[in-house]
């Protein structure tokens, strides 16, 4: 206690020297001071603040304070090739819906960065993705309370123009502390148009690249022999010639027995593999992946989203109208296999289909099962567990997507969307085990009027129907942008077909804000779900509220 | 209190008047981007020989950014005759959808400079909150003006921005 507190002296002293030496430079030369170069400090600013209204009917809890806040700013220094950074987040306390490690207040994020024309070094904190991210991924999602950021040392470095190497160690982020586990990485690409003059001009485009990454935490397990050192390598390529692209990686990791296993020794491995074609209106693209075993953290028996070092993609279309978001897909580290397909096609403008705009459609197929697997009977003394049968497809259903959506703008005063789709959901892989399989249709129509410049009425009406978990739904929105400053929104769901007529809740919500420039502020009051919310012209990837929301946010 | 204490001090002192300045001055961070064809390139590269330059960030999956690229996309001849401006859309799509970046451009038929900021660290680096959010730099490379959310009908002020930066004047918004 007593080192933290002189180190805690030693920093609050330079900092008020910092503080002290800025007075007097400022007041020594303030006009001259702009020729001086001393750097820029640039920044931005997030608070969300919550007062609670229990409503025991939708299980809407109150808060004992009555009212929660989270908050956090983003300062960035800059002066030539040096650039310094802290986060200040604060957690008064944490609002109710987001991971409920984040407790208090403090200063988790922060960094220092030199980047000279091909070395960059930076020490501290930061966030890094390595390929698809199949090896490693540290990331951060404010608003969902994700951060992994990695803190330690990262090194990148391009000896030769066309390559790129980077090496780095740290230890994972968990709310305001660090996992127990080290994470060391490298990671190497080359570009092979840039790398070599001879194929500069050629019209094919090659990318390799390839990573390790390697995870310690001491073994204190009093009955497994666990390995300490955990390694994950991935190899991958990326290439473009005209308007076809293709792009794929392939992850090996070596035995991780963990509660996301149940420890078993088993090797894990994922393949992820993205092709496409594309031209002026029209574009198809292609990508599957199978994941085996791949969950990787830098502690073996954290849960939930806490120091996850690798990232498995879902590559599922994301929705973002709040009833095709009601049954998302999550990919499924321990085991699964993904495909998507999807076509855009563009009816050209002064056609029959086309009409005065042009038309726009898009078709996409999407779904996940699970592995094919066999159980390893009898005594298994390695604690394998099962065999997976590389190019079989497993029996259960994951999740199916088929979705259809239509974008027409008609004239300068109306455009609109519609959309259906068809989603199959197994609710008991993704969300909670027990649970039947969802089969829904949903319907979306979202239209808007212009009624002036920068003035528009927006509706959202939508339908999801389904026999299983609480059956039908609506949801309204109307959205009124009175001009580039205001909006306001109201909006509800409705649980109409729930088989309990005493369960068929309304969710109402309104929302107002005010936007100037990159100030922006926003009260909203009612039940909201989790999910990407878009309104006001913004999207933002939103936790579950109630009550009353205050959004205040800004960057400067 | 020691923690709020330290972070107050920090903001105070580095919010200290002679730092203080608008967003005139600023430069593009150089971070590393994706083009839709797999090459890395810096965003210290970005330049359109004096002419203003739009930068957009934008993913996949949010309506109003599309709904703001489409709207300057319907006029963009226009916008690079009448002021030269040129747009570069940067996507914050994840892995999970960074492959359909450059199918969604092509089948828009959106003729802008396309990059993917797969982990967001040019995001991170230019403060970008919510989007979309666009910029506006001028001729020397500097940001002159930024602005966040798309309503219809508000690119008819991003040109007014646009005209006016290109004509040197100063933007006081």
């Amino acid at each position: 206690m007593k080192k933290n507190d002189a180190y805690l002296f030693k920093i609050t002293a330079c900092l008020v020297a910092l503080f002290i030496t800025n007075i007097i430079l400022a007041q020594v030369n303030l006009t001259g001071i702009k020729d001086l170069n001393i750097g820029e400090v640039h920044g931005n600013f997030q608070a969300n603040a919550q007062y609670y209204i229990a409503d025991s009917s939708i299980g809407a809890e109150a808060a004992a304070e009555k009212m929660l806040m989270n908050g956090f700013a983003n300062i960035i220094f800059t002066k030539g090739k040096f650039t310094a950074g802290i986060r200040y987040e604060s957690y008064l306390n944490g609002l109710q819906g987001y991971p409920a490690g984040y407790k208090g207040t403090g200063i988790p994020y922060r960094f220092a960065t030199y980047k000279s024309d091909n070395l960059e070094v930076t020490v501290g904190s930061f966030y890094e993705q390595f390929g698809n991210g199949l090896t490693l991924r540290s990331y951060e999602e404010r608003n969902l309370g994700l951060d992994n950021a990695l803190d330690g040392i990262r090194l990148k470095y391009e000896p030769f123009k066309g390559l790129y190497l980077k090496g780095l160690v740290g230890k994972q982020r968990l709310y305001f502390s660090t996992g127990p586990g080290l994470v060391r990485g490298f990671d190497g690409e080359i570009q092979l148009n840039e790398a070599f003059k001879k194929l500069a001009d050629k019209k094919t485009i090659v990318t390799l690249g390839a990573s390790f990454v390697s995870k310690y935490q001491s073994d204190q397990d009093p009955t497994l022999v666990l390995p300490q050192n955990v390694g994950n390598s991935a190899g991958r390529f990326a290439i473009a010639r005209n308007n076809f692209k293709i792009n794929g990686e392939y992850a090996y990791k070596i035995n991780d027995p963990s509660s996301d296993n149940n420890f078993n020794y088993k090797y894990g491995d994922a393949a992820l593999l993205q092709a496409s074609y594309a031209v002026k209106g029209f574009a198809v693209s292609l990508s599957g992946s199978r994941i085996d075993n791949m969950s990787y953290r830098s502690d073996r028996t954290a849960t939930l989203t806490n120091l996850l070092i690798n990232y498995i993609p879902a590559l599922p279309m994301q929705h973002s109208y709040s009833l095709l978001a009601f049954y998302p897909y999550a990919s499924q580290a321990k085991g699964e296999m993904e495909f998507s397909s999807e076509v855009k096609y563009k009816f050209k403008k002064e056609t029959f289909l086309g009409g005065k705009y042009g038309t726009e459609i898009t078709i996409n197929y999407s779904g996940a099962n699970s592995l094919d697997t066999t159980h390893i009977k009898g005594a298994d003394i390695k604690h394998l567990g099962y065999t997976s049968n590389y190019i079989g497809i497993g029996k259960d259903m994951y999740f199916r997507d088929l979705y259809l959506e239509v974008y027409k703008k008609i004239n300068k005063k109306w455009k609109g969307t519609l959309i259906y789709s068809y989603r199959e959901y197994n609710k008991s892989i993704i969300q909670k085990p027990g649970s039947p399989n969802i089969y829904a249709h949903i319907a979306i129509a979202d239209i808007t009027y212009k009624i002036k410049q920068e003035s528009a009425l927006r509706l959202e009406v939508q339908n999801l129907s389904t026999k299983q978990d609480h059956q039908n739904w609506a949801y309204a929105l109307l959205e009124y942008t009175i001009n580039e400053n205001w909006f306001v929104a109201t909006g509800d769901q409705y649980n109409y077909g729930n088989e309990y007529t005493n369960e068929r809740y309304h969710y109402y919500m309104a929302n107002i804000g005010y936007m100037k420039n990159t100030n922006r502020i926003i009260l909203s009051c009612g039940k909201q779900r989790a999910g990407i919310f878009c309104v006001g012209g913004v999207c933002r990837n939103v936790p579950a509220s109630n009550g009353l929301l205050l959004t205040v946010s800004s960057s400067f | 209190m020691k923690k709020i204490f330290l972070g107050i001090l920090i903001i105070v002192g580095f919010n200290n008047r002679y730092f203080a300045q608008n967003s005139e001055g600023r430069v593009i961070p150089a971070i590393d981007l994706k083009t839709v064809d797999g090459k890395i390139i810096s965003s210290s590269k970005f330049s359109n020989n004096g002419k203003p330059m739009i930068i957009d960030f934008w993913a996949t999956w949010c309506k109003p950014c599309k709904k703001e690229l489409d709207a300057i996309s319907e006029d963009y001849t226009d916008w690079t005759k009448e002021t030269g401006v040129k747009l570069i859309a940067i996507s914050i799509d994840e892995s999970r959808s960074s492959g359909k970046v450059g199918t969604d451009a092509k089948s828009h038929g959106w003729d802008f400079e396309v990059y993917i900021d797969e982990n967001q660290d040019f995001k991170r680096a230019m403060n970008v909150g919510d989007i979309p959010q666009v910029f506006v730099i001028n001729g020397n490379g500097e940001i002159v003006w930024q602005h966040s959310g798309y309503i219809d009908g508000s690119e008819a002020h991003l040109l007014e921005i646009i005209k006016k930066v290109e004509r040197g004047e100063k933007i006081v918004d």
